[in-house]
């Protein structure tokens, strides 16, 4: 599957990172193009996390590019990166526990910022005029995720599937281009996984971005994703829909063993 | 420019500092001198929440930010003041007198704050104790450093440092440091502060500087403990490098941790109270530091969050409201 140079929004390629003697990925080549929803799947220790810390500037390569929208990210700092428009949610979910929910949202949107420190201290009227701009903002993401009602909840006491979205949410509010979902099905019930799959197809129709899906969960991935990777040992077996990925011989040997196959 | 709520604080509280000061002369010496010990406790205290509560990295070298403030500020004034007050207008105008302090105590809070870069910059790769440990020798450094300038003294420090500090100055600058640190925290911007206390992970991950928000903390906790040395020192006239040690540094924290990291107005009871209490104990001489230790164990024990930490009510009661929209 290739796809026009144009079109593509992150590139890996030959992508390695080793850990001593442990090659968690190994030459890896993936292509994310824009508004593509994208499946990472694998068993455990696959490296699938690997290869989020290192789009996320987390870790460095040992080698290989990582370009997204034709410039190179290797060597930027984790800040910097989702300044470019990469936003990221955690596998063990990491909010801001002692902030309002609505706080947890609220510095999100500091990267558009304006006024910074001193407009702070100031406290002039287009300081206060950018606030507000910044709570209506804030207010009408969470009310389309429906977490209005807790704006003011403290973080840690919402309920788990909450915060999951809240994560979400966050992420959104930094307004990236390519959003990175570490196992977002984590731990969720069956109605909450369908709920979850809908709110994932929503994101990308309604923010137009790209989204890139660690997953377990075989029937989310396979349901909403319009193209699905397959890592094993650091290293891609497969790549194509999930109709091709679903019939792969290596990927069905990978998963459930070769007596199976 | 509409006036705001903290604005109004602001010049509140400027003003109320400026009547206070001219009531000085009826309030017993004894209580003026524990009022204005009260009034540099709160900018202590307060500017080091910042650091430690709001942003999170424990520090341990409050006093070494004051010892800078206090040597810089008392060496303007005594060896600059002769020179400088007939260029603002004669030793014997107020004004003269007025400007020469503000521009020593500023002074002595901008050599603290460049302290603070340096002291800032180690923090960027260490967390928790190793964090500690480090500003912690960093107030032992400054204090033995002072103790080796034989222009500034020596082991003996300085004395006959001019008595510049009232009440108007001290509760002046301890007002502009709340407001400083309430004007920070209550903006899009200063919750980043807030977020790297939380998890500095997901805070690089929203796009927060880390490293910038730590040193600006530094930066600014650092100003306003110079501003408190300054001020120190020319409240008592003599200052010397044993006064700026280790322990005054464990002194700025108590107060902080009991008022309750990250909780402005339970830092500044905690200064307030802890300072009279203090001077209370004095009467009982060497059973001073027992008590006052005992009362901390006692406290740590039954209010692990600080004295003064009431918010959890609100979240409780929200919380168990459930979502009609």
């Amino acid at each position: 599957m290739t796809m026009a140079a144009s079109n593509s929004l992150l590139e890996l390629r030959k992508c390695t990172m080793r850990f001593g003697g442990l090659t968690a990925v190994s030459a890896l080549d993936l292509e994310i193009g824009r508004n593509e929803l994208i499946g990472l799947i694998g068993p455990n220790g696959a490296g699938k996390t690997t290869v989020f810390n290192l789009i996320t500037g987390v870790y460095q390569p040992t080698e290989g590019s990582i370009d997204f929208e034709s410039a190179s990210i290797v060597g930027r700092k984790a800040y910097n990166i989702t300044e470019h428009g990469i936003a990221r949610t955690f596998q063990n979910i990491r909010l801001f526990p002692s902030l309002s929910v609505f706080d947890n949202v609220r510095v999100a949107f500091h990267l558009h910022l304006l006024s910074g420190l001193s407009h702070a201290l100031v406290r002039g009227s287009g300081f206060l005029r950018e606030e507000r701009e910044i709570s209506e903002k804030v207010m009408e993401l969470l009310k389309i995720f429906r977490l209005d009602g807790h704006a003011d909840v403290e973080a840690k006491s919402l309920p788990y599937g909450d915060q999951r979205r809240l994560e979400i949410v966050r992420a959104l509010a930094t307004r990236p281009k390519l959003l990175l979902l570490d196992e977002p099905a984590a731990g969720m019930n069956p109605t909450e996984k369908v709920e979850l799959m809908n709110l994932i197809r929503f994101i990308q129709d309604q923010f137009k971005l790209s989204v890139l899906l660690v997953e377990h969960d075989m029937k989310v991935v396979m349901g909403i994703c319009q193209r699905v990777a397959v890592l094993d040992y650091g290293q891609k077996i497969a790549e194509g829909t999930p109709e091709e990925i679903r019939c792969n011989p290596k990927v069905i040997e990978a998963y459930l063993g070769e007596t199976n196959a | 420019m509409r006036p705001t709520g903290g604005h109004l604080l602001l010049a509140g509280g400027l003003v109320g500092s400026y009547l206070l000061n001219l009531a000085s002369d009826r309030i017993d010496g004894y209580w003026l001198h524990i009022i204005t010990l009260v009034g540099i406790n709160v900018i202590l205290a307060v500017s080091l929440n910042l650091i430690n509560g709001y942003t999170g990295q424990f520090s341990l070298g409050h006093a070494g930010f004051m010892a800078i403030g206090a040597y810089t500020a008392a060496a303007i004034t005594m060896f600059g003041g002769p020179k400088l007050l007939p260029l603002l207008g004669g030793s014997g105008s107020a004004m003269a007198v007025g400007m020469l302090f503000l521009m020593a105590l500023v002074a002595g809070g901008i050599v603290a704050s460049i302290a603070g870069v340096v002291v800032g910059g180690p923090s960027l790769r260490l967390k928790g104790d190793y964090l500690a440990i480090v500003t912690l020798g960093f107030g032992e450094i400054i204090s033995v450093i002072f103790r080796n300038i034989e222009s500034l003294g020596g082991a003996l420090g300085l004395n006959g440092i001019p008595l510049y500090t009232n009440l108007f100055w001290t509760f002046g600058f301890g007002v502009v440091t709340i407001y400083t640190v309430l004007a920070l925290v209550h903006s899009t911007y200063g919750r980043g502060f807030i977020a790297v206390h939380d998890d500095e992970i997901a805070a690089e991950a929203m796009g927060i500087n880390t490293t910038r928000y730590k040193i600006t903390a530094f930066v600014i906790g650092a100003f306003f403990a110079g501003i408190g040395g300054g001020l120190f020192a020319h409240q008592i006239s003599a200052i010397d490098p044993r006064g700026f040690t280790f322990m005054r540094s464990i002194e700025i924290v108590v107060f902080v941790i009991l008022g309750g990291m990250g909780n402005t107005v339970g830092v500044i009871l905690a200064a307030v109270l802890l300072t009279i209490l203090t001077e209370y104990l004095r009467g009982i001489g060497e059973w001073r530091m027992l008590m006052y230790s005992f009362l901390l164990i006692v406290l740590m024990l039954t209010r692990p969050q600080g004295l003064f930490r009431w918010r959890s009510g609100r979240r409780v009661k929200s919380a168990a409201t459930p979502t009609v929209s």
